[in-house]
């Protein structure tokens, strides 16, 4: 570990405080219809989209019919992806002749991107067309985006509301979404990152004679563009397969601490916006210090082992951190903030590689996933599954205070806990049920990279990642239609199987009266009710995963210090 | 001084270890293991079908003749898991059987006397109707719930109250109603029965206590969703073990996975839970009130604001003279001895009052009023009372009568009392004139007397978050006195039942949760509208049928007890939850290294608590899993313990104590279980 590292880390994590606060104001005025400085560009723009579309601005929708919306809005643009990378090879801006889809890799990469996962079993530089690139995976990361982020508005309007059946306008907050808030950010991130060096051009591919006498072949395209919403939306999916990793996706040290923030940005700043909207701006500095505290720790775990490097090399002589599958440019810190950055979000995307993380350096990544990603977490479902384990948390010490548990004066009830037990049994359903068939199943284990607890750790990720729609790849996994199918369906469930419980727990909430608070009435903005939101988050969503993490990289880590590898 | 009496009753406790209920206790936690019962309790059940599978297991092993001891232990032990779960529910329900019982001694077996037109028809009691008519004569036992319609008799109560006063039965107003095994002692009264037979007052007690109604109340099936879908999550947790155990070399048995997975649902206050809610129905009962619902006592917990009648709640039900003002030119002891004969013949309260403050003032107790005097009693209309007697006549009552009068006799209803009138009636008190003939003589102050102590208890609901509001008939100055002196929170003055209604409609458009006590028919409505009406014993039928709780001691009081009784109960399910979800911590690390051993051995790193063996391991950790049921068994019946204070307060405290308790308790208890079991060299 250096000082180095340890600024890094602390200069991101100021910027991303120093943020929260402006932007999280400004995305409630746009969330909440109110005008903007950037209403005199936008507003012409979002009046003619509503004319186009038939959208009745002012009409809001119950939960029920919000989650219809958002649904048929996810199946025609997962089919529209479908369609353009089955079609490719007709299609305009492919100067590398790149054939189409393969049925099964199609459809796992269009529901890796309408889900916001982005997974990607495929290397975009050798598989995905400019066009393809563009028009169904960059124009995804802004609608998945935005899509999430509305979701989580309609929730938290359910939480602030009273006696009311509606929670908003599910075109209208997309649209907004897109328009006033990933829009204008991209746009200027797009000329950051062109400034730091990144390509954004339409050109085919340079083939260059190294120093050393190779070939190699440079790759272009409107990387720029596509970098910035593969962060800002947690999207993670990058233009070429090393993503981050890349010195032309990412690359100075500015714009690797560019990125980072870009990752952060929405999820911190949407605690704030949830405590604007809900009139109690401590109650969104208390998620926001529940979710810095769990990121805190998992930094430090990860860098300690990143940093402390491997015992067994150590033996041999070479002293130093563990550099094996990290990026020289970025370094052990910036490394292992990158993969706990990437992973409390969904976003995925990696600037080294988290297979050959330490053991308990990996364990990391991995468990920030297995949380349900609620560590700032994706765009939006980040905040509405925190809010789901605010309510289980209440619900549970809520009790301890003599009173039938309350959230911001509302009673949580046999519906409220129903859902927000609909939503946390996801996770562990999604997870380990699917890498328990894998484990025994032969054409699984066909093509995983390693054996012992090493193999399992690769299993465990790959759920992990896709059912918390993250789309980081441990590696060491390759595709076949086993893969293929059941992560798809994975991907699929992780995002729609939290997020319908979700928007019904915030259709239950808007219908309730509220009490206003009391001395005798639990408050959820007090530093107790951090703690306890933590231990929840600890308790019920990581110590389900602790028998199978166990045998993974707990195992592998007390293995190593008895001299076993795999 | 009955009312006195009534305050200082303590609650009747019974020992937490009752030979007499625990003999039967033991013999129904056994009755409880038919499957068709447990499947209520989704956490037990899954414990029970553990239990039967072990067993399957283990007579496999029997048969197979392999070495069964490990399985035999397991299975044994999750058997008493859930026989511990059973003893708790059933400790609870037999501490209500054994009140029920009592009850039911009561109630034996009578006949009555059914009026028939003009003719009575002797039936049996049990025959009755809702509807007949019976004629009760002193003596007698009352055959059935009902109204008096005419009559007044007095009765003794006690089998229902345990107040051996007998209370006055009349008909019309608020005390006409009577209770089927009652007794009269004077007199003879006509009843309209108003309940069917096994539908009476005392059936509906007996069925209550006994828990043969009893149905999860909101906040008990919310909770159990939540074990439900705890107890989901482990089961696939464990579930999937299963194939990772193949992958990983070592293929772990049904019998280990099965006590892995008891470990880890929330078996403790799964097994608790149903005590926890028929133990505070219990406590509440022996405070001597009857909830008609567990319903009604959680919602007690919840109570946000109280309604509490000035009278009888607050004050004393009597107003008192302190003082008497005179007019100019008139001796005290001249105006004590008037006041002393206006009062004399008057009976009431405060008529004995005045008369005890003359005598105080130095008027003889022999200045008896002269031979032929004659009473005049007091009217709503006239609103004066007083005595003729010898050409003079003394009224006293509210001052423009009495100036009123004065100035009929042709005297002169001019006074410089007036601003004493005025700072009486300010200051809470009432202001009576007092006159002689066409003279007035003084003011007499009557000032309403606080029950000892209600500014503390006022304070302890403050602490609670409770808001206090005070109703009564008085004028709002008065009322605002009153309120002030006493420390409730708000009142509603010159209280009608309209504006009464109004109150709790407005609290609850707000969210508030409302609790009220009432006696009267009129109060029905509001006791019916109110979350939580507590009716006097004492009062109307109407007034009881619309509570959902009948305070038998008839003190307004006991609400505020009922309410922390609500708060604990709640406070216990939280706590147990919590404590149960943090002890997963410990028995994680006593079963993981212990199941992998073999296939990896460098999983022993994880055994922190340095457990002798694997099988002691798994077995320590499922003996302290059932065991600590049984310890827990007291705090369910007893509940937690609670003091009145800010929610964060009380929070801090218990997160402390069961949660991080919770997570350290079991480490320790499971390394003296191990102990224990390597000393006998039992594993």
């Amino acid at each position: 570990m250096t000082t180095a590292g340890w600024l890094q880390f602390a200069a991101f994590f100021i910027i991303i405080i120093a943020l929260t606060k402006p932007l999280g104001s400004y995305m409630a005025r746009v969330f909440e219809g109110e005008r903007t400085w950037l209403s005199p560009v936008f507003a012409p723009v979002e009046r003619f989209i509503y004319r186009l579309s038939g959208v009745r601005a002012d009409e809001e929708m119950p939960w029920h019919v919000y989650a219809l919306a958002m649904l048929a809005f996810s199946a025609v643009s997962l089919a529209w992806i479908y369609l353009v990378l089955r079609t490719q090879q007709w299609l305009p801006f492919n100067p590398q002749h790149f054939p189409n889809l393969a049925p099964d890799l199609a459809w796992n990469t269009a529901i890796s991107f309408t889900t916001n996962t982005n997974w990607q079993f495929y290397s975009g530089e050798s598989t995905m067309s400019y066009f393809s690139q563009m028009a169904a995976l960059a124009w995804h990361n802004f609608v998945s985006a935005g899509v999430g982020i509305a979701i989580s508005v309609a929730v938290i309007r359910g939480v602030a509301r009273t006696t009311t059946k509606t929670i908003g306008n599910f075109w209208v907050d997309l649209t907004r979404c897109c328009l006033y808030l990933l829009l204008p950010i991209c746009v200027i991130g797009t000329l950051v990152l062109v400034m730091q060096g990144v390509p954004q051009n339409f050109n085919a591919y340079h083939t260059v004679k190294t120093v050393e006498g190779a070939a190699q072949t440079i790759t272009g395209g409107p990387m720029a563009s596509q970098e910035v919403i593969k962060e800002l939306g947690t999207n993670g999916g990058g233009f070429v397969n090393a993503n981050s990793a890349s010195p032309n996706e990412n690359p100075t040290p500015f714009s690797n601490l560019f990125e980072m923030v870009m990752i952060f940005l929405i999820g911190a700043s949407l605690t704030y916006m949830y405590g604007k909207m809900v009139k109690d701006t401590r109650q969104g500095w208390a998620i926001f210090a529940a979710m810095a505290i769990v990121f805190v720790a998992g930094f430090c775990i990860a860098y300690a082992f990143e940093g402390a490097g491997n015992p067994l090399i150590h033996q041999l002589g070479v002293n130093g951190p563990n550099m094996e599958g990290k990026e020289c440019r970025l370094g052990v810190g910036a490394s292992a903030l990158f993969a706990t950055v990437t992973t409390d979000t969904s976003c995925g995307a990696a600037n080294s590689s988290h297979d050959s993380f330490m053991p308990l350096g990996g364990l990391v990544p991995l468990v920030n996933m297995q949380l349900g990603e609620v560590i700032f977490g994706g765009v939006g479902s980040g905040l509405y599954g925190m809010i789901v384990f605010v309510v289980l948390t209440v619900f549970i010490a809520g009790l301890m205070v003599g009173r039938t548990p309350e959230f911001l004066g509302k009673k949580i009830e046999k519906r409220e806990v129903q859902f927000a037990i609909l939503a946390i049994l996801v996770t562990p359903v999604l997870v380990l049920i699917p890498s328990a068939i894998a484990s025994v199943k032969h054409d699984a284990l066909a093509t995983l990279g390693n054996a012992g607890p090493h193999g399992l750790s690769e299993i465990l990720y790959a759920f992990s990642s896709t059912n918390a729609n993250n789309g980081s790849a441990f590696g060491g996994l390759g595709s076949n239609f086993f893969w293929n199918i059941a992560t798809g369906v994975n991907m699929f469930f992780g995002r729609f199987a939290v997020a319908i419980p979700a928007l019904a727990l915030a259709g239950a909430l808007a219908g309730k009266k509220a009490v206003a608070p009391g001395i005798g009435t639990f408050t959820t903005n007090s530093t107790i009710f951090v703690v306890l939101l933590v231990g929840t988050i600890l308790i019920v969503g990581a110590l389900t995963f602790f028998p199978a993490d166990a045998l993974g990289p707990i195992v592998e880590h007390l293995l190593m210090l008895q001299g076993k590898t795999f | 001084m009955l009312a006195q009496r009534r305050l200082e009753r303590r609650p009747k406790s019974r020992p937490l270890l009752d030979r007499a209920i625990l003999g039967p206790a033991i013999l129904d936690s056994f009755k409880k293991l038919n499957p068709r019962a447990m499947a209520r309790n989704p956490v037990m059940f899954i414990v029970e079908v553990g239990a039967a599978v072990t067993t399957l297991f283990l007579i496999r092993d029997l048969a197979r003749h392999a070495p069964a001891g490990f399985d035999f232990a397991i299975s044994a032990w999750l058997w008493f898991t859930v026989l511990f779960a059973n003893l708790a529910e059933a400790m609870a329900e037999g501490r209500g059987k054994a009140q029920a019982d009592a009850l039911r001694r009561t109630k034996t077996e009578t006949t009555a006397r059914k009026v028939d037109g003009d003719r009575f028809t002797i039936v049996a009691a049990n025959s009755l109707r809702k509807g007949d008519i019976v004629r009760i004569d002193a003596g007698e036992i009352i055959p059935a719930d009902g109204d008096v319609i005419a009559g007044a008799a007095t009765v003794d109560e006690s089998a229902i109250t345990g107040e051996s006063a007998p209370v006055v039965r009349e008909s019309g107003g608020d005390r006409s109603a009577v209770t089927g095994g009652t007794r009269v002692l004077s007199d003879s009264i006509t009843v309209r029965v108003t309940a069917n037979p096994g539908e009476s007052f005392l059936d509906r007690m007996i069925a209550l206590v006994e828990g043969a109604q009893r149905q999860k109340t909101p906040n008990e099936i919310a909770l159990s969703i939540l074990l439900s879908g705890l107890t989901i999550v482990f089961l696939i947790a464990v579930a999937t073990l299963l194939p990772f155990s193949i992958y990983s070399g070592e293929r772990q048995t049904v019998t280990v996975l099965i006590a892995l997975l008891v470990c880890l649902i929330p078996t403790t206050i799964g097994g608790l839970l149903s005590a926890i809610g028929i133990a505070g129905m219990d406590r509440v009962m022996q405070r001597n009130v009857l909830a008609m619902s567990g319903r009604a006592v959680e919602a007690a917990g919840d109570v946000d604001t109280l309604l509490l009648d000035k009278t009888g709640t607050i004050t004393l039900g009597a107003r008192q003279a302190v003082e008497f003002i005179t007019a100019e030119g008139i001796e005290q002891l001249e105006a004590s001895r008037i006041a002393f004969y206006s009062s004399l013949s008057d009976e009431t309260p405060e008529g004995r009052s005045i008369v005890a403050l003359a005598e105080r003032n130095g008027v003889s107790k022999e200045d008896a009023l002269p031979d032929g005097a004659t009473f005049v009693p007091f009217s709503a209309y006239t609103r004066m009372s007083g005595v003729d007697f010898g050409g003079t006549s003394i009224r006293k009552g509210a001052p423009d009568s009495i100036l009123a009068w004065v100035r009929e006799n042709g005297g002169d209803a001019q006074t410089n009392l007036a601003p004493d009138v005025e700072r009486i009636a300010r200051a809470g008190g009432t202001p009576l004139l007092l006159a002689r003939n066409t003279q007035i003589v003084g003011v007499i102050h009557l000032k309403d007397i606080l029950k000892p102590n209600m500014r503390d208890r006022f304070a302890r609901l403050r602490a609670m978050g409770i808001r206090t509001v005070m109703i009564t008939g008085d004028n709002p100055l008065t009322a605002a006195a009153i309120a002030g002196e006493s420390g409730v929170d708000d009142f509603l003055a010159e209280a009608t039942p309209e504006t009464k209604m109004d109150l709790i409609k407005r609290e609850q458009q707000a969210g508030r949760l409302v609790a009220m006590t009432g006696d009267g028919t009129n109060d029905a409505p509001a006791l019916a509208q109110a979350d939580v009406g507590v009716a006097m014993n004492s009062g109307t039928q109407a007034a009881k049928e619309a509570a959902n709780m009948v305070d038998l001691d008839s003190d307004p009081t006991k609400l505020i007890e009922v309410v922390e009784i609500g708060k604990q109960l709640l406070m216990t399910r939280g706590a147990l939850t919590t404590f149960s979800i943090a002890n997963d911590v410990a028995k994680y690390f006593a079963i993981l290294p212990a199941m992998f051993a073999a296939a990896y051995p460098a999983m022993n790193a994880l055994n922190i608590m340095r457990l002798s063996t694997p099988q002691s391991a798994i077995l320590s950790a499922i003996i302290f899993n059932a065991l600590i049921i049984v310890a827990l068994i007291p705090l369910a019946l007893r509940g937690v313990d609670y003091k009145p204070r800010g929610a964060n307060a009380v929070l801090r405290k218990n997160v402390l104590l069961y949660g991080l308790g919770g997570i350290i308790v079991p480490f320790i208890g499971i390394k003296i279980i191990d102990v224990i079991l390597a000393v006998l060299h039992l594993t």
